[in-house]
């Protein structure tokens, strides 16, 4: 159990500067996901406080030690791989009791933890296999179970569940988040899935480009990003981005007229496809051209009037496309809009 | 894949057929014949003696004393030529920079045929005009490789092991290159660190080529040293370095005992086959793959 600290962490390769600048606080216990498109640093941030990668600058701390220059096995953490990483030559058993018999605890004792570790994975049954013989979900329950035996004050977790099918990620999703919050360790769970990242999460890190977007609840951060990256990458379908020109009534779209709070300047207009509804009287006209329906509701792809851009909404119930393009009027509540600033992005 | 009818799957394999046959079935076939017989010197005339050939040289003391040297040699020169091997490549698996460079320096001495490395040696330990034995003599060591057997054995097995390292190494490396980085950084996660990683981790999960290597090096030792003998010491002082191929060339080609030789040759090929089998039977069960 420790609280963990990143104070402006960077890092370079050569003269590319990877992770710029990235600062976060992690209470006892708390779950934190850092998410982003592949390629933005999430990976090697989490190597970084494992100890798997020089840290360039910043400072990296763990409870009260600041553990830059600390071999990994010296940070009392463990972590769980994307491709699980088990030692392929040794049992199940020996695989979760590696840590422990290399920490020199009497064998008597090893056989307990990994016993009870295994109960808690449902693995008792396979302790004397070899990871080749086991399937997909159970190599990461090895994994996990490995992670745990030692009681480490921190688990890192790099995209554990992205090597398994989507009803096995689900399940395992839940299990990981359950154990974790069982053992009330903190941990650090590093995925590409925004879904993910919004059901596991206390708190997430969005990152791109190897800085740390927003950092906020999965609720903040899906109701105020901060950016309109993060707008964009966090909730399914993303969110609509359009130009527009700020008004004492609300925003000018080409020639639609949108009520909201007043202001004035071009700015990026953000509006989430789920928070437009159909309206008759609505100030919005889409062309679909488009219906892709999910069942409970259906997405409707197409432009808005006047604009070229793609337009994206989310109406309830099935919706069924006549032919060619069809018009529709939407409105959106004025609270639902997000402006962000037309040259940085930045929530205004 | 199954084929209709026998004409192609047998032209297909006819010429591995023809080659094993004309180099390997007709030349030991006729060892294990020739085997059976003593030509007289001049190779007019063969006597039969059934198996009196093996019988004379099972009682041989001689004989008996280069499977001894045989033993001792292929044993020294499995060794000498994988451990420093495998020291390199975990040596050139960690380097980052110049690893290109290193590892092509390394991988020459394979280029360099194994009588050119044994004259190569034999200059260098000269014990008259020989640098590295003129050193030794400064050092106060007497280098004498032509009256002294264990010097002899020792300069044969180093002539042998040198090019063989570049062999292993290439070997190791690439099986090296080829452990997942994940699980070690996962064993080093769980405190392993790196002289345990590498015995616990890496080690075993080399062992399908350290087997391979095994299997090989022995018969390379059996074999192909046959140049640097004979051109280092050409199996003395007193036999000290006539390993049993080498005894087959001696006797028959120089002795001119061509039944004798012949039946060398036969139990030969009986003891690297034994050897073979044994080594697949036992030691392959503690491989991993």
């Amino acid at each position: 159990m420790a609280t963990v600290d990143l104070i402006d962490v960077r890092k370079r390769f050569g003269a590319t500067e990877v992770i710029k600048g990235v600062n976060l606080t992690v209470a006892d216990g708390e779950f934190i996901v850092i998410v982003g498109p592949s390629g933005c640093g999430k990976s090697t941030l989490l190597r970084m406080v494992a100890g798997l990668e020089t840290v360039s600058d910043g400072e990296v701390r763990i409870g009260d030690r600041r553990v830059n220059d600390l071999e990994p096995m010296d940070r009392d953490i463990s972590m769980v791989f994307q491709n699980y990483a088990l030692y392929p030559h040794m049992s199940v058993r020996q695989n979760i009791g590696y840590g422990l018999k290399i920490a020199k605890m009497p064998k008597d004792q090893i056989a307990a933890k990994v016993a009870e570790a295994a109960a808690l994975l449902q693995l008792t049954d396979y302790l004397d296999r070899r990871p080749r013989d086991l399937s997909g979900g159970q190599r990461q329950r090895v994994a996990m179970g490995r992670a745990i035996v030692r009681e480490p004050s921190v688990f890192l977790f790099d995209e554990p569940l992205s090597n398994l099918d989507a009803k096995l990620r689900v399940q395992m999703r839940l299990e990981i988040k359950e154990l974790q919050a069982k053992l009330g360790i903190t941990a650090l769970y590093v995925t590409h899935d925004q879904v993910e990242a919004m059901t596991m999460a206390d708190r997430m890190v969005v990152m791109h480009a190897g800085v740390a977007e927003q950092i906020g609840t999965p609720l903040e951060v899906y109701e105020s990003p901060a950016t309109v990256f993060v707008a964009q990458f966090i909730g399914s379908p993303s969110m609509n981005i359009l130009e527009a020109t700020r008004t004492a009534g609300g925003a000018q779209l080409g020639d639609m007229m949108l009520p909201g709070p007043g202001g004035s300047g071009s700015v990026q207009l953000g509006i989430r496809p789920e928070h437009l509804s159909r309206d008759e009287a609505g100030p919005l006209q889409m062309h679909v051209n488009l219906a892709e329906p999910l069942g409970a509701n259906t997405l409707l792809h197409g432009w808005l009037a006047g604009t070229q851009l793609p337009f994206t909404a989310s109406v309830p119930g099935v919706w069924r496309m006549t032919g060619g393009t069809e018009e529709l009027q939407l409105s959106v509540d004025p609270e639902h809009l997000h402006f962000f600033d037309k040259t940085t992005g930045r929530r205004l | 894949m199954t084929f209709k009818g026998w004409i192609l799957p047998l032209l297909l394999i006819a010429p591995q057929v023809l080659i094993s046959a004309v180099f390997f079935f007709y030349p030991a076939g006729q060892a294990i014949w020739q085997s059976l017989f003593i030509p007289d010197p001049f190779g007019l005339s063969m006597q039969w003696v059934g198996l009196g050939n093996f019988e004379y040289l099972l009682g041989n003391k001689y004989y008996l004393a280069s499977f001894w040297t045989t033993a001792v040699f292929s044993t020294l020169v499995t060794v000498t030529s994988m451990v420093p091997a495998l020291f390199l490549a975990v040596i050139a698996d960690r380097l980052i920079k110049g690893a290109g460079t290193y590892r092509t320096l390394l991988i020459w001495p394979y280029a360099v045929a194994p009588a050119v490395a044994g004259v190569l040696w034999l200059f260098m330990f000269n014990t008259r005009v020989g640098i590295v034995s003129w050193y030794l003599g400064l050092l106060g060591y007497d280098w004498n490789h032509v009256l002294d057997g264990t010097q002899a054995m020792g300069l044969v097995v180093v002539a042998s092991s040198w090019g063989r390292i570049s062999y292993n190494f290439l070997f190791f490396y690439a099986a090296l290159q080829s452990v997942p980085k994940s699980v070690i950084e996962a064993a080093a996660i769980d405190g392993a660190r790196f002289w345990r990683r590498f015995w616990t981790i890496v080690l075993p999960l080399l062992s399908p080529t350290t087997f391979f290597l095994l299997v090989v090096n022995i018969i390379y030792a059996f074999f192909e040293t046959f140049g640097v003998i004979h051109t280092i010491t050409g199996g003395g002082p007193q036999q000290a370095t006539t390993i049993l191929v080498y005894k087959v060339y001696a006797d028959g080609f120089v002795g001119q005992d061509l039944g004798s030789s012949a039946a060398q040759s036969v139990i030969l090929l009986v003891v690297v086959g034994l050897l073979t089998v044994l080594q697949f039977k036992f030691v392959e069960k503690r491989v991993h793959y």
